[in-house]
């Protein structure tokens, strides 16, 4: 933390393209949330890695050589939240009275939960290449998962001098939200090298920049203070959730939004107060990470039922039971669960599927252990949001068929399938006769960020609308006959969220999600008693997300987000070393191999939500939400007091010294 | 620079310290092997050198002198592998798969669950979580399909 106080070059700048800040034709400021966060530092420096000087050389061994020597006037950074003075954003979620409900109750359970940083580790890293083009104007090719969010920023760094800027996405290795805020800051920067060398530019962060350069997911803080009855019903709910923002606002107070929505698990109970804040300390920002705040606070509330059980000499599913929503209950916004609402169907499966109470009992005593959590997670944007966005689907008639033009991007979750199968389905066309656009800002409609567990049941839904209004102006037509006789037809649609929907953005009152998916997690483990080691041998994902489109791709999500919250419980810890971070290496942040994988047993249950394409929910952040509490709670069936993650071998080694 | 790529003798003037998977991808334009860290760790690289899986960054080209190098490129587009990696769902974002499927290459006729995952084990996938990769290779192998 401190200000530049001078930059010197010490190499032969011959044949260099260098920018600073003073290259910005327009705003030096990456248009999100608030416009806070410089593309090139102009004096303050908030974290070890905020960009100041770019270079561009033909020769990446000249630019490796290059060496600049930048002199700060330093100042002390913060890196502790719980010191923080600058809030970024501020939720309050009152319902009832939870004084009155703490008052009334038999006991009173309090806890404190932790969890650190987590990397994406998309394979592929952050990269774009920017290309110019005729007008002054500048595409811009990138492993992206918003390619309308880059627009954005461009937009406000170029102003009107520079219209005719596009983005267009490439095959992306991977997202899971780190390719959501951080690529509008790397486009941002290949095109003021474009722009002044006029030459194509090609920005590749390797691993180690990447790592310590790029978003991660907020560590959190999340203290609960809980009222209960001797007979398990939960009476009070008293929730303090803390996100270390890091140095800039980007997606904080949405993360916080979300997080704090879902911080009193899927319970019903009369009495909720949810206080959440999220504050500026220097490190890099934290951003999207699949489940966007949901995986931090559902730990919280999932380890704190397991330690609600244990006061009570309860078990872990009666009290689950005995508190879950069901259809008709209100979850702490005061919204009121339909139908749709699944809690006690998965966590009945579960439990039966895996055994679960015999195996409690006849692991006691052993190293070997089983847990489970129960968890929900809200569909597409949060309140009010899917109405603000007011997202875009537009089919094109082809000479073959047809073509979806949609802004949603393919990162690996199955997107331009998906998509292709509900347009052929609802259009009465084969599969075969459907294309799908490559998105390119200049030709798709925007159908808003390809985030929220919403590329399916949102921009699905309007694309099954578009395909509907389609069938009736093709009136028995085939798209190709329609093509020969008449010429191009587009039809283009927006989203409309369902009219029941009720929500007060100042208040945070009302129907938070259109609705949800729902889990149990069930998780067997051996704990290594010379090492400390806890090695999951066995993990039972049982959700329900309305009906898959494409079950192989569904199982594929649900696969590949249990590994990912699998390493997040166990394996992945950001060693933050003076605001960076110190293990910035596949070598010494690990994530699942093959070998630390259990068997996955995978369960996809159906009910349907009305609102969705054929009665699909969003699925792509639900599977990540329930492993790390499954495996916590699985480490306190063998007596120890874990309560924050990554439960890595140290963690549990002092836990096994404390008990 | 001589070596056999993809069946065809191949002869490059590089510079000998330069890392093969970049006179791969810039040198001859076999792009189709991947870099996810540039420090052997998460396999997207791997390709055969005499038929053994190796990791192309971090391997002087000069060690593949006089060797048979093949990349993914080598199978043509239409090996039986690649079909179940697309039918089983063992390829999300694609980025690890080259390398999955060249250090698959490397297994032998009736393989266990256990030296799927040995063989595997350098080979980071941050998207499927593995399964739909045990049930391809599997399912290429005549093997009875596997609960993983």
């Amino acid at each position: 933390r401190g200000r530049v106080r001078s930059i010197r070059f010490d190499f032969d700048t011959t044949g260099f393209t260098i920018v600073d800040y003073r290259d910005v034709p327009a705003v030096n400021a990456a248009d999100l949330i608030e416009k806070d966060q410089p593309f090139l530092v102009e004096q303050e420096v908030r974290h070890m890695a905020e960009p100041i000087v770019l270079l561009a050389h033909e020769d990446r061994e000249k630019i490796l050589a290059a060496n600049v020597v930048i002199e700060y006037d330093e100042e002390e950074p913060l890196f502790d939240p719980e010191k923080a003075d600058t809030v970024f954003k501020e939720i309050d979620i009152l319902k009832g009275d939870v004084a009155a409900g703490l008052a009334g109750a038999d006991i009173i359970v309090e806890g404190t939960y932790r969890t650190g940083h987590q990397e994406h580790v998309y394979i592929e890293p952050n990269a774009v290449i920017a290309v110019p083009e005729g007008d002054g104007g500048v595409a811009i090719y990138g492993s992206v998962q918003c390619p309308f969010y880059v627009i954005k920023a461009l937009r406000c760094l170029l102003g009107s001098a520079h219209p005719n800027v596009r983005v267009i996405q490439t095959e992306t290795g991977g997202g899971f939200g780190g390719k959501e805020e951080y690529p509008s800051m790397i486009a941002g920067h290949a095109v003021l090298l474009t722009l002044k060398s006029g030459r194509p530019v090609k920005l590749i962060y390797d691993r180690v920049e990447d790592m310590i350069a790029t978003t991660k997911r907020h560590p959190s803080i999340v203290r609960h203070r809980t009222g209960v009855m001797r007979d398990g019903r939960i009476v009070a709910m008293d929730i303090d959730v803390l996100m270390d923002g890091g140095a800039y606002v980007t997606l904080s107070p949405v993360v916080l939004s979300r997080g704090c929505i879902h911080a009193a698990g899927p319970y019903r109970c009369d009495n909720v107060r949810i206080f959440g804040r999220t504050v500026l300390t220097n490190t890099p920002p934290n951003g999207a990470f699949r489940g966007f705040g949901a995986p931090q606070t559902e730990f919280a509330v999932e380890v704190h039922m397991e330690r609600i059980a244990e006061a009570l000499g309860m078990g872990p599913v009666e009290l689950r039971r005995k508190n879950a929503l069901q259809p008709g209950d209100t979850t702490a916004t005061g919204q009121t669960m339909r139908e749709d609402c699944s809690a006690l169907m998965v966590l009945d499966e579960a439990v039966e599927r895996t055994d679960f109470t015999r195996k409690r009992e006849e692991f006691r005593g052993t190293n070997r252990a089983i847990g489970l959590s129960l968890f929900y997670h809200g569909a597409g944007f949060t309140g009010s949001g899917e109405l603000h966005l007011k997202s875009r689907a537009r089919l094109d008639v082809t000479r073959t068929g047809v073509r979806i033009a949609v802004g949603s991007t393919e990162i690996g979750q199955g997107t331009r399938t998906m998509h292709a199968q509900i347009v052929s389905d609802a259009l009465g066309v084969p599969y075969e006769l459907v294309e799908v656009m490559q998105p390119d800002t200049s030709l798709v409609a925007d159908s808003g960020p390809t985030v929220a567990s919403r590329t399916c049941m949102v921009v699905g839904k309007i694309l099954e609308e578009c395909a509907l209004e389609m069938k009736e102006k093709l009136a028995g037509t085939t798209p190709a006959e329609y093509y020969a006789h008449y010429g191009e037809m587009s039809v283009e649609r927006m989203y409309t969220p369902p009219d029941w929907i009720k929500w007060d953005d100042s208040s945070y009152r009302g129907d938070a999600y259109a609705t949800y998916g729902w889990g149990c997690d069930v998780v067997e483990l051996e704990l290594d008693r010379d090492t400390y080691e806890a090695r999951p041998v066995k993990l039972t994902a049982v959700q329900e997300f309305g009906r898959p489109i494409h079950p192989a791709l569904a199982r594929g999500q649900i696969e590949g987000g249990t590994a990912q919250g699998l390493g997040y419980a166990l394996l992945e810890r950001v060693v933050m070393r003076g605001g960076a971070m110190a293990n910035a290496q596949l070598t010494n942040y690990t994530i699942a191999t093959t070998l630390d994988m259990p068997e996955l047993d995978v369960v996809m249950m159906e009910n349907p939500y009305p609102g969705g394409p054929f009665g699909a929910k969003g699925l792509g952040e639900l599977p990540m939400d329930g492993p790390a509490p499954a495996v916590v709670n699985a480490l306190r069936h063998l007596g120890l007091d874990v309560r924050e993650i990554p439960a890595t071998p140290e963690l549990i080694s002092a836990c096994v010294t404390a008990a | 620079m001589k070596f056999v790529l993809n069946g065809a003798p191949t002869e490059v003037a590089v510079h000998p310290a330069a890392r093969l998977i970049d006179v791969l991808r810039e040198d001859l334009g076999l792009t189709g092997t991947k870099e996810g860290c540039g420090e052997g760790e998460c396999g997207a690289c791997t390709v055969l050198v005499d038929g053994e899986p190796v990791c192309s960054c971090i391997i002087p080209v000069a060690q593949v002198a006089g060797t048979e190098v093949t990349t993914i490129e080598g199978l043509g587009g239409d090996h039986p592998l690649q079909h179940h990696f697309m039918n089983e769902v063992g390829a999300q974002c694609g980025i690890c798969t080259p390398g999955m499927i060249m250090a698959a290459l490397s297994l032998g006729p009736a393989p266990t669950l256990d030296e799927v995952k040995i063989a595997l084990a350098g080979n980071l996938c941050r998207c499927t979580g593995y399964s739909a990769i045990y049930r391809a290779i599997m399912k290429w192998k005549g093997m009875p399909e596997v609960v993983a």
